[in-house]
């Protein structure tokens, strides 16, 4: 656990010290928000629309921060440090994915409540969307981090992180969006569903989790 | 294709050498990259507290044999033995054995040169209180101290080779595979640095070099490449 502490504590002390991910996400997702607000010539979202904006809009914003995630230890020597040393290598695995999701709930501490103030007639669906996000946060780590691993590894990463990321990403998308739509109705917060959304979110990630912990040793090898 | 085979210098004390384990040992060792080839067939045998200096033109596979005996290349062919671990199946046992500095640092460089070698220590499990009073005797013996909580982008090459020395050693390897460890570094430096990677009871060395000279004063066996 002290390595895992190590490499997390890492991450986000760089992030902290050079701010090269997070404030490109904010200003991304707040950006997005303004050319949907402008480009649907709507000031107010509500149910299957607002999820959708919602949820692709931090999906994009996190493809920024995933894109970076592995550039010091390719760049840097990093990947030899970690191999060379007497650790199990998921632990890079699950630092990277915690540094992760640790990003995007900061971003989405910042952007969700400019999304309600641009789109929502009140603050009422926000405490339900919590559980929602934070799932779909932690799928959107597993997966970021597995497939930033695979594209670090080649010259197109730039490229390659998003061709192979959104496909599969799909099932995240409609499953938060599936469980965010009835809690953004114009009514006020509904729940037809939700818990089976979660459910499918959850096993989403579980099952990522899983596939990241088989093979990315195997990812750092030669 | 060129076979390489490590000669050892000198002949006094032979035989009581060949009694010793082997702290390397590899026969017809080669590595390709797709068509290329990376590391002709090489053959060696290098005793546990020896150093050996691995000298040879640009492009002949010195930097890709000291990859391979760190278990970052997996070998293409023939058979290979470190640290009494086959390569590549066993490479997980050299894990934290072997101290390795490559061609370029192992350094983040938004983290401080005391952050980088506190990381490395961490990574291979070094008590942190032992690992803070180890990682400023380091720096200081490379005269380094003054520097410590500076990030890396802000040294000089030299200075980063200072700190990476310092890391290689961090955690007193029984291996040491050195990729031109003098390489930035001026002559007060080179001193420094002879007092941290230089010969140690217990220590084996390889060390790859372009400087014919001061590997082959280094060297108790040489490997021509």
């Amino acid at each position: 656990m002290d390595a895992f502490a190590a490499l997390l504590g890492k991450d986000l002390r760089v992030e902290l010290r050079t701010l090269r991910s997070l404030p490109a996400m904010a200003l991304f997702a707040v950006t997005i928000f303004v050319a949907f607000r402008f480009g649907l010539d709507r000031t107010g979202l509500e149910g299957g629309l607002a999820a959708g904006v919602l949820v692709v809009t931090l999906l994009f914003a996190a493809i920024l921060a995933i894109n970076r995630l592995f550039v010091a230890e390719r760049e840097e020597g990093g990947f030899e440090l970690i191999r060379l040393a007497p650790i199990d290598r998921t632990l890079l695995f699950a630092a990277k994915a915690a540094a992760l999701f640790v990003y995007l709930v900061a971003l989405e501490l910042v952007v969700v409540p400019i999304f309600a103030l641009f789109f929502l007639d009140s603050a009422a669906p926000l405490p339900p969307l919590v559980p929602v996000l934070l799932l779909a946060d932690l799928g959107l780590a597993l997966t970021g981090t597995l497939v930033s691993t695979i594209a670090t590894m080649s010259s197109a990463r730039d490229l390659l992180a998003p061709l192979i990321l959104l496909p599969l990403l799909v099932p995240v998308v409609i499953a938060a969006a599936g469980a965010a739509e009835p809690v953004l109705r114009a009514g006020g917060p509904e729940y037809e569903r939700f818990g089976t959304w979660l459910a499918v979110l959850g096993l989403y990630d579980g099952v990522f989790a899983l596939v990241g912990y088989g093979v990315f040793d195997y990812l750092l090898d030669d | 294709m060129t076979e390489t085979t490590a000669r050892e210098r000198g002949g006094a004390g032979a035989l009581a050498e060949r009694v010793r384990a082997p702290a390397i040992s590899a026969s017809g060792l080669r590595r390709e990259f797709g068509e290329r080839t990376g590391l002709h067939p090489v053959d060696l045998r290098l005793e546990a507290g020896r150093t050996l200096a691995v000298l040879g033109p640009n492009g002949s596979g010195k930097t890709t044999l000291l990859r391979v005996l760190a278990g970052l290349l997996r070998p293409s062919g023939g058979e290979v033995e470190v640290l009494g671990s086959s390569l590549p199946e066993a490479a997980w046992r050299l894990r934290g054995r072997v101290g390795y500095l490559g061609h370029r640092p192992m350094l983040y460089r938004d983290l401080s040169c005391r952050e980088n070698l506190r990381l490395a220590s961490r990574l291979n499990g070094l008590e942190r209180e032992a690992a803070e009073t180890r990682i400023s005797s380091l720096l200081a013996a490379v005269a380094m101290n003054g520097r410590a909580d500076d990030c890396v982008a802000e040294l000089s090459a030299g200075m980063a080779q200072r700190v990476s020395l310092c890391q290689a050693v961090l955690h007193e390897p029984e291996l040491l595979l050195l990729d031109e460890a003098e390489s930035h570094l001026d002559a007060e430096a080179r001193e420094l640095a002879e007092g941290l990677i230089g010969p140690a009871p217990g220590r084996t060395r390889v060390l790859v070099s372009h400087d014919r000279e001061r590997a082959l004063d280094a060297a108790d066996a040489v490997l021509e490449l």
